[in-house]
């Protein structure tokens, strides 16, 4: 059990790494590998729940998450970048460490939080819950502080990424809501991708600071 | 009773004399490692040794108007990286002075020696002594904080900032994989990448106006003082590479009153982990390029992180597990 244990929380841990370096990164090709590579830990750590709470299903979870977000996504994305002929720097908002500063906050209150409101849960579906909403946030953060439209898909992937972590942990998710969880966000792909391309074809950047001048009363 | 304390002592000076001697040869061997990396034939090892003698034949010079701190602070560098490296535990854990190896002061007692090292740099008042002091500061001011995080991740696991105490509980602990354990070593290496001047932050075999932060504050130094600084240097290179295989790959590290032959595998064992660091740290240094100074930060920035990340971590498991 505590072998069991032992290895969620290497995973788990290691996904919020990696939403970390998400944040840092600031080059658009090696942020989609990132998200990759996070999809791949994460399909790693959902097959382990699988494994050690004998919840089978949990495996079609995990290889939704690694054909899905591991190769899939970041290969459309990629085709996107390639499209939309984006490979300079990601520009940003507020400098990368005031947002690493920001999210180590977050990562602070979100497991002080989920600590203090779980006390009576089990320890594997603390320790999911805990880290997943600090991945969601971290998410969240990145979407805040990019102004790039393809990075903030990024970071919105990667708080689905979260929420697949946290549902894992956590006893009762069906399959049929995964699944539908899981497509939804393909279609979502789908619907960002179409306007990212609209945006491009409107202001000819997709840098959503753009959108502001829409906007008729801007300062 | 006076046998006994004759052997302890004896084995808390063996511990003090052994860093001292060894550490020119850490130095030496991360050197040919780099050289037949770039098919260079290379200096033997024993070069560092017979750089010190001859430096410590040659006479000093000294700039007119150096205060008494310039000729001072070689010789207080040198004390105080002694004392750092003769405090950490390396090959046992019970020795004498075991109770002064706190992590805490460690820290302390390499920040002093630091301090002194960058005021000396601007005593005589040369432009590059000031560039490379304020530098070093800079440095100093983004790893040290990532240094005592690392400390006290390992200090939430081992319930103590006392190095010796710390090492024995996780020679007790079964093997267990643990992240945050991983990332306070991540950590801890890019910290001691920073203040050993090494490659991506530092070069130490250059002295290019540019980029030299350790090189142009020892720039006015000569002679017998040079020797100090240099040995110092050495010193420090081991005093860290002690710091992260006490604390992280503690194994074979002798126990409080052990026997002759568990001391001796103890010391084996150590010099084995030194070495294994100092080739390790020459595959390194040919591997990647030096970083622009102004990136520095960036990189100790992600020290910083990931020492904050395995804090928290490591808080989470002691919640729930412990």
């Amino acid at each position: 059990m505590n072998h069991a244990y032992d290895i969620s929380h290497f995973l788990a841990g290691m996904m919020l790494v990696v939403s970390f370096a998400l944040i840092y990164q600031d080059r658009l090709l090696a942020l989609l590998r990132t998200f990759a590579l996070q999809a791949i830990v994460l399909a790693l750590a959902v097959a382990w729940q699988a494994y050690a709470q004998e919840r089978p299903h949990l495996f079609i979870t995990a290889a939704l998450a690694l054909g899905l977000k591991g190769i899939v996504i970041p290969y459309a994305l990629g085709r996107m970048i390639a499209k939309l002929g984006i490979h300079r720097d990601v520009e940003q908002v507020v400098g990368v460490g005031l947002t690493m500063l920001f999210g180590l906050g977050l990562t602070a209150l979100s497991l002080m939080m989920v600590l203090k409101a779980t006390a009576s849960a089990s320890s594997l579906a603390r320790e999911g819950l805990a880290i997943s909403l600090a991945i969601i946030l971290l998410g969240m953060l990145m979407m805040i502080t990019r102004r790039n439209a393809v990075a903030q898909i990024i970071g919105f992937m990667s708080i689905e990424n979260g929420l697949i972590l946290g549902a894992t942990g956590a006893r009762g998710m069906p399959l049929v809501v995964e699944i539908s969880v899981a497509f939804s966000v393909l279609i979502a792909l789908f619907v960002f991708a179409v306007f990212v391309f609209r945006i491009r074809e409107r202001f000819d950047t997709v840098d959503v600071e753009a959108l502001d001048r829409v906007r008729g009363d801007r300062r | 009773m006076k046998a006994g304390f004759l052997i302890a002592l004896m084995e808390q000076g063996l511990q003090m004399f052994i860093v001292l001697l060894i550490a020119p040869a850490a130095v030496g061997i991360t050197r040919t490692v780099k050289a037949r990396f770039m098919r260079r034939q290379g200096p033997s090892i024993l070069q560092p040794y017979r750089d010190l003698l001859k430096l410590c034949r040659k006479e000093s010079v000294i700039a007119a108007n150096a205060s008494w701190l310039f000729r001072a602070a070689p010789y207080l560098i040198f004390a105080l990286t002694w004392v750092a490296a003769a405090l950490i535990p390396t090959y046992a854990a019970g020795l004498m002075f075991n109770w002064a190896a706190d992590a805490i002061a460690l820290v302390a007692i390499l920040g002093a020696a630091r301090a002194l090292l960058a005021l000396a740099g601007m005593d005589v008042g040369t432009s590059f002594g000031g560039i490379g002091s304020s530098r070093e500061m800079m440095i100093a001011t983004l790893a040290e904080p990532a240094m005592l995080l690392v400390v006290l991740t390992l200090s939430i696991a081992g319930g103590t900032t006392r190095l010796p105490e710390i090492a024995t509980f996780f020679l007790d602990q079964p093997m267990v994989v643990r992240v945050s354990l991983a990332l306070a070593f991540l950590a801890m290496v890019i910290v001691a990448l920073a203040e050993n001047a090494r490659i991506p932050v530092d070069n130490p075999a250059t002295h290019l106006e540019l980029t030299m932060v350790h090189e142009a504050m020892v720039l006015e130094y000569s002679g017998r003082h040079l020797a100090m600084i240099e040995a110092a240097g050495q010193l420090r290179l081991v005093a860290y590479l002690s710091l992260i295989a006490c604390l992280f790959i503690p194994f074979g590290m002798a126990r409080a009153d052990s026997s002759i032959t568990a001391l001796l595998v103890g010391l084996l064992v150590y010099l084995l982990k030194i070495v294994a660091g100092a080739v390790a740290l020459g595959v390194w240094e040919v591997s990647i390029a030096k970083m622009r100074v102004f990136r520095v930060g960036e990189f100790l920035g992600v020290a910083f992180i990931f020492a904050f990340i395995a804090i928290l971590l490591s808080f989470l498991t002691q919640e729930l597990l412990g």
